[in-house]
């Protein structure tokens, strides 16, 4: 018997049927986590928010104070405003616990990944996509958006901003071992995005004219959905490869 | 699986095989583009709308369709470098995308030399253009996320993620014209019917649209044969094969 013979470790069983691997459970808890995080550390769920008013805020001194010109704009500054202030964001999703190794023990435990990235990116979007969604009607007053294009603009805001998470947590996933991952961010992600602002600005200018409103609001939701189901794959895929390599 | 299968996984066998199809792709697609190129520009009937300015068709039309099969092309040789983690799928993958972006760059400014006359506009936002748009920013970000990577299993891990990912894309390009009312015309070829055009029109197109892929055939296996020597030129066979290349 060598002395360096170590004392056999008891194995490791993981008790699959056990609560902490309900996938509620685990979703529920990475939200809580997240959560407090972003309430800890305020700048990253405020500075969105302030470059989100900032934006719309140039289109009128930069193109026109002019109200009708304004009003025509409004739904597409309105959206891309809330897109760039999105990709902002993205890559705060990943960075900090990249950085700390907490994303490490993440990916190597039992627990299926799938659920916990669902649950970082639900957070990420209560912390920039709803504050987004909520402010909307502000930067539509501000730009001269006629009060029957709120409800356009609201729901599709609410609607389109939980998918431009989700593609957006590909891109941080993808990007998330880089040391300068902003730019590269931008150039993966925004090809992405272009449906859901093609559609979210849609819906606006249908409630502006009196058209329905549901159609684009049902494509948004189907990206959404979409988005729900395959998302999470392609963001646990990406961060077991960034991790790794 | 077969055999053939298992053995283009050897980068070794992968670039003996090339060297063997390189020359008969290159004289096809040589001959084929020749022949389609004047007999597109110069014999072709004159379309009764459009006069001679739609013998641009014959370049824009198939840049357009290669663009798109060598997104497809990308796609499903980076899902299989990530499932088999077959190094040449890999390398395969890297090499399309620059000709993806080259091809989709010439269907985008052919199309709009071909829009100033028919429209009377270089550029119109409508669902086919915008999509085919898309596309060359997903080559660009492809191109872009495999240069920021050093590591190059993990760039090609990673780009092949993001290639999956923009798969969406292709269907959206293919039947925005048929999903939306658009100012672009409807697809020239359908499988299930007889082209709109007389076959005068639409034979020399054939040829081009065949002659093109022999073409993207040939700059991909010279792309994938350079990729390869750099990759494996710390192996012996590599070596040996430089040696008695310099005699």
């Amino acid at each position: 018997m060598s002395a360096f013979q170590t004392k056999k470790l008891p194995e490791f069983k993981p008790d699959l049927e056990s609560e902490s691997f309900s996938p509620g459970k685990i979703l529920l808890a990475t939200l809580k986590r997240d959560v407090k995080l972003a309430f800890r550390r305020q700048s990253d769920w405020v500075n969105p928010l302030i470059f989100f008013l900032m934006v719309a805020s140039l289109f009128p001194l930069g193109v026109s104070p002019e109200p009708k010109l304004l009003s025509t704009i409004a739904p597409g500054v309105v959206w891309v405003a809330a897109l760039l202030s999105t990709l902002l964001s993205m890559d705060s999703l990943f960075r900090s616990d990249f950085e700390d190794g907490s994303l490490e023990q993440i990916l190597v435990s039992p627990q299926p990944l799938y659920f916990v990235v669902l649950g970082k990116v639900i957070s990420h979007w209560m912390m920039t996509g709803l504050p987004l969604t909520l402010m909307a009607p502000l930067l539509g007053v501000m730009l001269f958006l006629p009060f029957e294009g709120m409800g356009g603009l609201v729901l599709s805001l609410l609607i389109g901003t939980p998918t431009l998470s989700l593609v957006g947590g590909i891109g941080a996933a993808l990007t998330v071992g880089l040391r300068k991952g902003g730019v590269l961010v931008s150039l993966l992600v925004i090809p992405l995005y272009i449906p859901v602002l093609i559609f979210g600005t849609a819906a606006i200018e249908a409630s502006l004219t009196g058209l329905p409103v549901a159609g684009h609001l049902a494509l948004l939701g189907a990206m959404l959905v979409m988005g729900l189901t395959l998302a999470p794959l392609a963001i646990a895929a990406a961060l077991r490869i960034s991790v790794s390599g | 699986m077969p055999r053939w299968f298992y053995q283009l996984a050897s980068p070794r066998w992968c670039y003996q095989i090339t060297g063997r199809l390189l020359p008969g792709f290159a004289i096809a697609a040589l001959l084929l583009l020749m022949i389609g190129t004047v007999w597109g520009l110069a014999f072709a009937p004159p379309d009764y709308q459009q006069g001679n300015s739609f013998r641009i068709i014959y370049l824009h039309v198939p840049t357009a369709y290669m663009a798109q099969s060598i997104y497809l092309t990308m796609a499903i040789a980076g899902a299989i470098g990530l499932i088999w983690k077959m190094k040449v799928a890999d390398m395969v993958a890297k090499s399309c995308a620059p000709i993806g972006a080259a091809l989709a760059v010439l269907a985008l400014a052919t199309g709009a030399i071909w829009g100033k006359p028919t429209w009377g506009s270089w550029w119109v936002w409508d669902a086919r253009l915008t999509s085919m748009l898309i596309l060359l920013f997903l080559y660009l970000g492809v191109i872009a996320l495999n240069s920021a990577i050093e590591s190059e299993s993990t760039a090609a891990q990673s780009t092949a993620v993001l290639a999956l990912v923009g798969l969406v894309n292709i269907p959206i390009i293919k039947y925005s014209v048929d999903w939306w009312n658009t100012l672009h015309q409807p697809a020239t070829f359908k499988v299930t019917e007889k082209p709109a055009m007389p076959p005068e029109m639409w034979i020399p197109l054939l040829i081009m649209v065949i002659g093109f892929y022999c073409f993207f055939a040939v700059v991909l296996m010279l792309r994938l044969r350079n990729e390869i020597l750099h990759r494996e030129r710390r192996t012996s066979w590599v070596r040996e094969l430089l040696l008695q290349m310099r005699g």
